[in-house]
C-alpha cells in the first residue's frame, strides 16, 4: 500500500494547483459546519456553567435575558436599575445574602464591575498579583484584562468617559490598580473590578475637589457663600485621582439608599430558602424580579440551538452539493487522466490497484481538507472565545 | 520461446488485417520486426503482451498463452514476464526519470522494490546518458530522452521477453548506438528474447534474423 500511497502524493504533487483547488473546495463546506457546532458547544459549555454556579439573579422588571446576560456576562445593559434599598430589603429577608452589581462604565472597553468583596468570594477568585481593594478609587484586574491591557499592580487605569461630547459630564476617573486574579476562563477575566463606592464615583454621585469652605479659597471659584453652604462654579478643580492626600475630600451626594445598582446575585442558605425568597418577589406589585439563571439560559441556548437547526440543514445542502461537484470532478479527471490510465494499463497494473491510486489520491485529499477545516475551526473558535 | 500460430486479427471499424501464419522467437534470440507503416508491426506487439486478443490463431510466450488469461491474468503476465518500449514512451509525467523507471515495482506487487533494483535502475540511467535527468518529469526531456526512459523501465526488471517498439527511432546516431549497446547487452546478459520493431535496416545486422511482416502477410 506504501507505493500506493506514494504514487498518490506523487500525482497530487505534480497537479498542485488543482490538488488545492479541491482541497479548498472541500476544506470550505467543512469548515463551516464545523465552526458553528464548535462554538455553538464552547458557548453551550461556558453559558451553562456560569448558570449553574449562579443560582439566582434579581433586577429591575424587563428582559430575563437581558438581566441574565447583565448580571453573569457583564453583557449589555438592564431596563431599569435598582437602589440600595432594594438591596438591603433583600438582605432582610433572610434568605440570602445579596451581592450587589453595578455595571455600566468600562475603562478601554473592560467593562467595571462595581461590587462587594463577597462577589470574589462567591465566584471564588483569587488574586495572581496583588492586593484586593482597600479603598476608594482602587481597582482589580481580571486577568485577561490585566494581559490586554498591559497593566500590573502599581498601574493606573483611566475609565472611559460616557460620552465625550457631554463636558458637564462626569470626568473620567484614574483608578489605582492594586491586584490581577487568577485567570478563570469566564467572564470575570476580562472585567475590572472595584468596589460599588468606585461607581457611584465614576457616575457623579461622589466627587471630592479643593476645599470651598476655607476663607482662603479662591474666591473666583465660588459662586455664593450662605450660611451652611457654599456654591462653587464650574472652575472648581475636582480630583480625578483618588490619592492619600485628597481622599478625605470625596464625599457621596444624595441618599445612599437611593444609590443605584444594575442587578443583584441573591446567594441563597438552601434551596427551601432560593423559593422563598422567588415567592416573595413574584406577587403583580413586585418591582424586582429573581431568576433562576440556568433555566434563563437553557431558554436562550434553545434560541441558539434553533437558529442553529437552519444553519446544520444549510451545511447538509452544501455539503450535498459539493458531493455532487465532487464527483462531477472525478469523472472529469477520469476522462482527463484516461492517458495516464492507459500507461497503468499497459505496463501491467492490475485495476484494482489502479482503483486504489485514485481511492487514495481522494482520500488524501479528504484528509487534508479535514484537517484543513478541523485547524481552521479550531483556530477561529479560540480566537472568537478571546474576543 | 515467443510461439505464433495462424494468428489472425482486425480492427473493429477497419479494413485492416494482420495475418502471421507461424513466428518463433527462441529463448535468448533476437529478431527484428520490419514492414512497411501499417503493416501491423505495433499491433503485432501488442498481441503478443495481451493488450489486444487475437481473432484466431494462437500466441505462446513461455508456457503461457496470454489469449486464455483473465483481464487480470494478463496484466500479472505482463508485468511478470515482459519488458515492453512502447513508440509513444507511455511515460507517467507526474513521476521523475527515475520514478518512471522504477514504476513496474511500484505496481506490482509481487517485485519488491530494494536497494539492488534502485542501484540497477541508475546503472541504466548511467549506461543510457540519463543520470543527469533523473530528477526530471518527463515534460522537460527530449524526444531521445523520453525513449531511454521508456526502455530503461523496460530493462529494470530484467524480463524474459522484451518487445520493443522502434526503441531507436527518436534518437541520434550516437545516442542511437549507445541505447543498443545497452539493450543487446541487457538481453545477451540475462538471455532476453528480443522482438524489436525498427524501420532502420541498417540496424539488422546485429538482430539475429528479421522477420518482414509485408512478406508473411501477402
Amino acid at each position: 500500500m506504501k507505493h500506493v500511497w506514494f504514487l498518490a502524493w506523487q500525482s497530487l504533487r505534480f497537479n498542485r494547483l488543482q490538488s488545492a483547488i479541491l482541497i479548498i473546495g472541500l476544506a470550505v463546506p467543512l469548515y463551516l459546519p464545523l465552526t458553528v457546532n464548535g462554538l455553538v458547544a464552547r458557548y453551550q459549555v461556558g453559558l451553562l456553567r456560569r448558570a449553574a454556579s449562579t443560582p439566582l439573579v434579581a433586577g429591575g422588571l424587563g428582559s430575563r435575558f437581558d438581566l441574565v446576560l447583565h448580571a453573569l456576562y457583564f453583557r449589555g445593559s438592564v431596563p431599569r436599575l435598582l437602589r440600595m434599598a432594594d438591596v438591603e430589603a433583600m438582605r432582610a429577608t433572610g434568605y440570602a445574602a445579596p451581592i450587589p452589581l453595578y455595571v455600566r462604565y468600562t475603562a478601554h472597553h473592560a467593562p467595571i464591575v462595581g461590587t462587594t468583596l463577597d462577589y470574589f468570594t462567591f465566584r471564588r477568585l483569587r488574586l495572581a498579583r496583588g492586593e484586593q481593594l482597600l479603598e476608594l478609587g482602587d481597582c482589580v484586574l481580571g486577568a485577561e484584562a490585566a494581559a490586554s491591557l498591559g497593566l500590573a499592580p502599581g498601574d493606573r487605569l483611566m475609565t472611559d468617559p460616557e460620552n465625550v461630547f457631554d463636558i458637564a459630564g462626569s470626568y473620567p476617573v484614574k483608578l489605582r490598580v492594586m491586584g490581577v486574579l487568577e485567570a478563570t476562563g469566564t467572564p470575570d477575566d476580562r472585567a475590572v473590578f472595584v468596589d460599588l463606592k468606585t461607581t457611584w464615583l465614576i457616575g457623579g454621585l461622589a466627587h471630592g475637589h479643593t476645599d470651598v469652605t476655607s476663607t482662603n479659597t479662591d474666591a473666583s471659584v465660588v459662586l455664593e457663600r450662605g450660611a451652611s453652604n457654599v456654591t462653587a462654579n464650574a472652575a472648581l478643580v475636582e480630583f480625578t485621582e483618588v490619592t492619600p492626600t485628597n481622599i478625605t475630600s470625596f464625599h457621596f451626594h444624595g441618599e445612599p439608599a437611593d444609590f443605584p445598582v444594575s442587578a443583584v446575585i441573591p446567594v441563597p442558605k438552601d434551596e427551601k430558602s432560593a423559593t422563598l425568597l422567588r415567592g416573595r418577589y413574584q406577587g403583580p406589585e413586585a418591582t424586582v424580579q429573581i431568576l433562576a439563571a440556568r433555566s434563563v439560559v437553557e431558554e436562550l441556548l434553545g434560541l441558539v440551538f434553533r437558529i442553529k437547526r437552519f444553519f446544520d440543514a444549510n451545511a447538509a445542502l452544501v455539503g450535498v452539493a459539493t458531493g455532487l461537484f465532487l464527483v462531477l470532478v472525478v469523472l472529469l479527471s477520469l476522462r482527463l487522466r484516461r492517458p495516464e490510465m492507459e500507461t497503468l494499463f499497459r505496463v501491467g497494473c492490475a485495476r484494482g490497484l489502479m482503483a486504489r491510486l485514485m481511492a487514495a489520491e481522494l482520500a488524501a485529499i479528504g484528509a487534508v481538507s479535514l484537517a484543513l477545516a478541523v485547524a481552521g475551526a479550531a483556530v477561529t473558535i479560540a480566537l472568537v472565545s478571546l474576543w | 520461446m515467443i510461439t505464433i500460430e495462424q494468428l489472425t486479427f482486425h480492427y473493429r471499424h477497419s479494413t485492416f488485417a494482420l495475418r502471421v501464419p507461424r513466428l518463433l522467437v527462441a529463448d535468448g534470440q533476437k529478431v527484428a520486426l520490419v514492414g512497411p507503416s501499417g503493416s501491423g508491426k505495433t499491433t503485432l506487439l501488442h498481441l503478443i503482451a495481451g493488450i489486444l486478443l487475437p481473432d484466431e490463431g494462437t500466441i505462446t510466450v513461455g508456457d503461457t498463452q496470454p489469449a486464455r488469461l483473465s483481464d487480470a491474468g494478463r496484466r500479472a503476465f505482463r508485468i511478470a514476464t515482459l519488458g515492453l518500449v512502447f513508440q509513444d514512451f507511455q511515460l507517467l509525467e507526474f513521476l521523475d526519470v527515475l520514478e518512471n523507471i522504477l514504476l513496474p515495482y511500484r505496481i506490482n506487487p509481487a517485485l519488491n522494490l530494494t536497494g539492488d533494483v534502485r542501484q540497477r535502475a541508475l546503472q541504466l540511467a548511467r549506461e543510457t546518458g540519463l543520470e543527469p535527468r533523473l530528477r526530471h518529469r518527463p515534460g522537460r526531456l527530449s524526444q531521445g530522452e523520453k525513449q531511454r526512459t521508456a526502455l530503461c523501465r523496460a530493462l529494470i526488471t530484467q524480463p524474459r521477453y522484451l518487445l520493443a517498439d522502434e526503441p531507436t527511432g527518436n534518437l541520434d546516431p550516437a545516442a542511437k548506438k549507445r541505447v543498443l549497446d545497452v539493450l543487446f547487452e541487457q538481453c545477451a546478459r540475462a538471455q532476453t528474447s528480443l522482438l524489436m520493431v525498427t524501420h532502420d535496416v541498417s540496424l539488422l545486422g546485429r538482430f539475429d534474423r528479421a522477420f518482414d511482416l509485408a512478406e508473411v502477410s501477402r
